[in-house]
């Protein structure tokens, strides 16, 4: 139960502020651009250098010149920008990008991550991962709170390679809100129509749970 | 200064296996097409391949690891390649797995004489085995080396004799930071202009950084994950 991915991408967008530079991972993240509140100006910068990125284009408009981070083919808005790999990580460790977005395999209460690397098994790489948790000052994460056969992925200690220690602050998942802070799980709001009851059972590191925890407000 | 040659084939020689090599592109975008099947047509192989991804499949470095002609590659993301990830995971291929902003820097590094520096990327995890770690700002920074190569090979969008390049969208990507890189670099472009052509206010690679330049042959520009949406 809880929410679908467009559900945790609208919620996710709720977090936006007028004026900032954002990065989106793949995935669910990608999403996030699509349901800035009305009226918001924000930017989207992606790392392989576009800043101001657009919707998909119409088709028979595709660029092979023009594509974001997770490859797919992009558009441009009035006033984006291009610039190389080294700019655009500047960018980002230089702290000029105010929101980082992305998803994860693991996370753990002390606010590690892990999302590269299963080892014997898959290897697809950090990309720009490492660098964008390393240096933001905002990280939300995008994820599922169990994984397929059920096991949780909010958990005392990562299991999986790293790909930045205590770095993650906030979590989306199609469960709740959780805020980490002191070396613990915080729950802050619960998806619609989801007990506060399932989410302690499903979660494994240490969650705290305050008396009154609000349903989110969906558009 | 006329840098241009006449074709790859000429813009390649010298090339050797056991040779390092950066390409440069992002996924399949911003890859000198021409120049990687002519490294087919070579047969080199032992070679060290520094570039952000591995292709896929069947094009772009694809085309180098199914012939096994890489030893080694140096990238930060090769999650769209099944020969990559077989070869790999089987212990046939070295694999060095580093950060997207620490391979752009370290590139940059190279090209702009710094031997090292240090980023907080990859801190508390594997990357950072083994490498100096300091503390500036209250924050734990490691070291990382500047990455040489014997031949980098870049793609524009134009250029000219005097090999200055213009790159277009996200196709610049590593190319620039990799022409700074190379020993010898040669530039792999869609149209070679006249000189005079291209505005000097708008070059993103100065001349300085190419050796040889040359307008391939034929560019497929492939698309990996082509998004669209529908007209109202």
């Amino acid at each position: 139960m809880g929410l679908d991915k467009i559900g945790i991408a609208k919620r996710i967008a709720q977090e936006l502020q007028d004026g900032w530079y954002v990065n989106l991972g793949i995935g669910i993240p990608t999403l996030v651009a699509n349901y800035v509140p009305a009226g918001m100006s924000v930017e989207f910068q992606s790392e392989n250098g576009v800043l101001g990125m657009g919707p998909f284009p119409f088709e028979g408009e595709e660029d092979a010149d023009l594509i974001n981070a997770g490859k797919q083919t992009i558009t441009a808005k009035a006033g984006a920008s291009f610039f190389d790999s080294a700019t655009s990580f500047a960018m980002i460790r230089g702290q000029h990008v105010q929101l980082t977005v992305l998803g994860a395999m693991e996370v753990s209460q002390n606010g590690d991550i892990a999302n590269w690397k299963i080892p014997g098994r898959m290897v697809k790489g950090m990309g720009g991962a490492m660098d964008l948790v390393a240096s933001a000052e905002n990280i939300i994460v995008a994820m599922m709170h169990s994984n397929k056969i059920g096991e949780s992925k909010l958990l005392k200690t990562c299991t999986l390679p790293l790909t930045g220690v205590g770095c993650v602050k906030k979590i989306v998942t199609e469960l709740a809100v959780l805020e980490i802070k002191n070396g613990a799980f915080h729950l802050v709001e619960r998806a619609p129509g989801v007990s506060v009851e399932e989410i302690i059972q499903k979660t494994e590191g240490t969650l705290i749970v305050p008396d009154i925890v609000p349903e989110m407000v969906l558009a | 200064m006329n840098k241009t040659v006449k074709n790859v084939a000429q813009a390649l020689e010298g090339i050797e296996s056991g040779m390092t090599i950066m390409l440069g592109g992002f996924g399949l975008c911003g890859i000198p097409e021409n120049a990687i099947k002519q490294l087919v047509k070579m047969g080199v192989n032992n070679l060290t391949c520094i570039s952000n991804n591995a292709g896929v499949d069947d094009y772009g470095l694809g085309l180098l690891l199914q012939g096994r002609q890489i030893k080694k590659m140096i990238s930060s993301y090769v999650g769209e390649n099944d020969t990559f990830e077989r070869q790999m995971l089987s212990g046939e291929l070295e694999v060095d797995l580093i950060p997207q902003g620490s391979l752009a820097e370290r590139c940059r590094a190279a090209g702009a004489g710094i031997p090292a520096f240090f980023t907080p990327a990859g801190y508390g995890t594997e990357v950072a085995e083994g490498k100096e770690i300091r503390v500036f700002n209250g924050k734990p920074h490691l070291l990382e080396t500047a990455l040489y190569a014997d031949f980098a090979i870049v793609k524009a969008w134009k250029g000219d004799a005097a090999g200055n390049l213009v790159f277009k969208g996200t196709a610049m990507n590593f190319n620039p930071m990799m022409a700074m890189a190379g020993k010898i670099t040669i530039a792999e472009v869609e149209e070679i202009v006249p000189l005079g052509t291209l505005d000097p206010n708008h070059i993103h690679t100065p001349g300085i950084f190419v050796q040889r330049i040359f307008q391939g042959e034929v560019f497929e520009k492939r698309i990996e994950q082509r998004t669209v949406r529908k007209r109202n």
